[in-house]
């Protein structure tokens, strides 16, 4: 189907059910119970699921099947959150056209970045975008550009929103008061629609189905480069340089375009956050959001298909279940202990949860690179092989037995 | 004239952090060929020596002043720190307001003993793994140690004042000749510049004049040469880690009074240090200082106001557009050795 083989099918297939269905599968308990403050069903998160989802997918197409490990692929998501702003300030408030707009200045900035970082290879590629990144950074939250032409351009420390006076020369002029609002074609990106079963209750985001359908759109592409022989052009550039240099070809166009399709995938993921929550600053640019970005694929798997969607649920649940959980959480939790034991305990995990949550994400990664350099993929693997070779012997050996005995 | 020299010296004590950070990465890299992005971490770590031993020695507790009393006519309470009962008052105040300098030797222990814990417990076993591991591995330990420390000692920079003998400034420009009170320069950034050179002289003359630098030195040019004439190369350089350890901890512990140490302060050095190192290139130590010191004396021209009026906002950008620059027309950096991370 799709011009995917079977096992690519089902695995499209399970990730398109998975996310039609988060609302429910991410809401598990009952509302008002104890357990509630873990789900992780409401449409701010199911979005950012979603969107870092695309982000890690793009630099998985870049780093997973090339091995160039760039440092700064936060910049190509800022630059396409700044340009589809400035398209729902000047053109309309529809995200059709600010996602489009985002995905094409991302593209344009990652490939003059991308031709000229990748001249060079290892350490110092990932230097090289480390300082482009930093160096746009600093470009947008000073809005030096802004400044040099008496405008404003990224609207330095406070960032960008649109505002009712914008020129916006699409749409109807708002009302005095009223705040813009994304949309697609009507349909309010903050639209819900609240199901009440039982004790629990689902919400059904019209934002989070269009972030979702952008991201099985990623997904799709990303299965396709995989299996192209562009993608199989690709993996010869991980695996030896040289040798692909010796056969005669030139691998510069072939990692440019995989730098500029990542850029391109971080500038849909830009777009996309802006039309979920209309607004941007600087500081998304940061090198440790590109640093977040590299994270959630090696957590995930990289150069695996559903690594970097796993990655990047895990890390962003991490991030606002564990930072939830405070001292008088864990008190209730650890209240049944004798008094000292559960001081103890509470003062243990309390350096992992709550404002510290930063703590956890770094051991877990630490503990993947060290052991599991293939991310939560090769975990599921090698217990999936544990299993199977546990059964195994045991079927040769019954085989072995019982030959002798004929 | 004199507004370059002021420049220049305004460079001067950021170039020195660069040079120090940059000085230690390269030495790890040019031993035991890891890419150490946890360095910046390192020299946050010193920076938090200083200020852990200033908590330890005001220490107090609490005593009844009989000679005061407080509005109500209670005898006051007073706070006295530990470090007067044993030295008594006045040398005890001396010690506290010293304790930036003393902590230098509280550190090198410290910061040796995280070196050596660091080689031994994690690093050592990336020598053979990919680049990229070795970078995203200490990136996560960089993680860690941060917020470690900011779940310690919280998010706020902690001030560490200069002894009061450094506080204050002095009148460099009247000392050469110009006009008074146009070139003032702080006491405390001229002892850090010293500071800097010192160290970094001491760490040359150690690989230059010692048998043991000498071994380094050999291991970094051939490792398994070394190896095979029956010297425990790993060992050495371990110790050299440990070194470089110690080097990125006291440039943190001294730069406490310049900039008040807080948890990010490390991540912020640690981008400019590699670039630093990159524009020196890779490998190569008289490459990592001089583009340390180079880079800092850069930045602090760029900051000046007639530049700015000139070109906004360069000062925050012209460190990476030197590098970007440089990394395109001289690949090795400025001094960069052949074959060193060319693959």
């Amino acid at each position: 189907m799709f011009g995917l083989n079977k096992q690519d099918t089902t695995l499209l297939i399970v990730v398109a059910i998975l996310a039609l269905f988060a609302p429910f599968i991410l809401n598990p308990f009952p509302e008002g119970s104890a357990m509630a403050q873990f789900n992780a069903g409401y449409p701010d998160l199911m979005q950012r699921f979603v969107i870092f989802g695309i982000f890690a997918i793009g630099f998985n197409i870049l780093f997973g099947l090339t091995g160039y490990l760039s440092f700064g692929h936060a910049a190509f998501l800022g630059v396409g959150s700044y340009a589809a702003i400035w398209m729902m300030k000047l053109l309309t408030m529809n995200v059709i056209p600010a996602i489009i707009i985002s995905v094409i200045v991302a593209g344009l900035i990652s490939f003059l970045v991308g031709w000229i970082s990748l001249r060079r290879s290892g350490i110092y590629f990932s230097i090289l975008t480390l300082a482009f990144a930093m160096m746009m950074y600093q470009l947008a939250y000073s809005d030096l550009f802004g400044q040099l032409f008496g405008g404003v351009l990224t609207g330095g420390e406070t960032g960008l929103q649109p505002k009712v006076s914008d020129p916006r020369i699409l749409d109807a002029a708002l009302a005095e008061g009223a705040t813009p609002k994304a949309h697609l074609f009507g349909l309010e990106m903050g639209a819900s629609h609240k199901m009440n079963v039982g004790a629990w209750s689902f919400t059904f985001n019209a934002g989070y189905y269009i972030a979702a359908a952008a991201m099985l759109a990623a997904f799709y592409l990303s299965i396709r480069i995989f299996r192209s022989p562009f993608g199989m052009m690709l993996r010869s550039v991980k695996s030896n340089q040289h040798r692909l240099n010796y056969t005669g070809l030139n691998p510069k166009p072939y990692t440019l375009a995989a730098f500029v399709i990542s850029g391109m995938y971080a500038g849909l993921a830009g777009g996309l956050l802006v039309a979920m929550d209309t607004q941007v600053g600087a500081e998304r640019m940061f090198w440790t959001a590109s640093g977040e970005v590299v994270i959630m694929t090696i957590l995930g798997g990289a150069g695996t298909l559903i690594g970097p969607v796993l990655g990047s649920g895990l890390l962003k649940y991490m991030e606002n279940i564990l930072s939830k959980i405070n001292k008088s959480v864990l008190e209730s939790w650890f209240s049944f202990m004798p008094d000292g034991l559960s001081d103890f305990f509470i003062a243990i995990t309390n350096l992992f949860v709550g404002k510290q949550w930063h703590i956890t994400t770094g051991v877990i990664f630490m503990l993947v690179i060290i052991f599991v350099p293939g991310g939560l993929v090769e975990l599921g693997k090698r217990i999936g092989a544990r299993f199977s070779r546990k059964k195994e012997p045991n079927n040769t050996d019954g085989s072995a037995k019982a030959e002798p005995a004929e | 004239m004199d507004a370059i020299i002021l420049q220049i010296l305004n460079g001067l004590d950021k170039g020195s952090a660069y040079a120090l950070i940059a000085l230690g990465l390269t030495l790890i890299f040019g031993t035991l060929g890891v890419v150490n992005f946890a360095h910046g971490a390192l020299f946050m770590i010193g920076a938090f020596c200083a200020v852990t031993l200033n908590k330890i020695l005001t220490l107090s507790h609490t005593v009844i002043d009989p000679t005061k009393t407080d509005f109500l006519g209670n005898p006051a309470k007073i706070q006295v720190p530990y470090v007067y009962d044993i030295f008594g008052e006045s040398a005890g105040a001396s010690i506290i307001d010293w304790s930036v300098p003393l902590a230098i030797f509280f550190a090198i222990p410290v910061m040796i003993a995280i070196g050596f814990i660091m080689e031994r417990g994690l690093i050592k076993h990336f020598y053979k793994r990919p680049h990229a591991d070795q970078i995203l591995v200490t990136f996560g330990l960089a993680i860690v140690l941060q917020e470690v420390i900011k779940y310690y000692y919280g998010a706020n920079p902690i001030p560490t004042p200069a002894p009061a003998a450094f506080k204050g400034s002095f009148d460099f420009g009247a000392m050469l000749g110009f006009d008074p009170n146009v070139i003032i320069y702080p006491y405390w950034r001229l002892v850090y510049f010293c500071f800097a050179a010192l160290i970094i002289g001491a760490v040359f003359a150690f690989l230059q004049f010692t048998t043991f630098g000498m071994v380094v030195r050999a291991g970094m040019a051939d490792r398994e040469t070394v190896g095979l004439l029956g010297i425990d190369i790993d060992k050495r350089f371990t110790i050299m880690f440990g070194l470089a350890a110690a080097v990125a901890g006291l440039a943190g512990v001294m730069y406490g009074p310049i900039n008040a140490p807080n948890y990010h302060m490390g991540m912020d050095f640690l981008v400019l240090s590699f670039v630093v190192v990159v524009v020196g290139g890779m490998g190569s130590l008289p490459g990592a200082v001089a583009a340390g010191f180079l880079l800092g004396i850069l930045e602090s021209f760029a900051s000046m106001r007639e530049v700015i009026a000139f070109i906004p906002g360069i000062n925050q950008v012209i460190i990476y557009l030197v590098a970007i620059i440089i990394l395109l027309t001289r690949p090795r950096g400025l001094m960069g050795r052949k074959g060193v991370m060319e693959d």
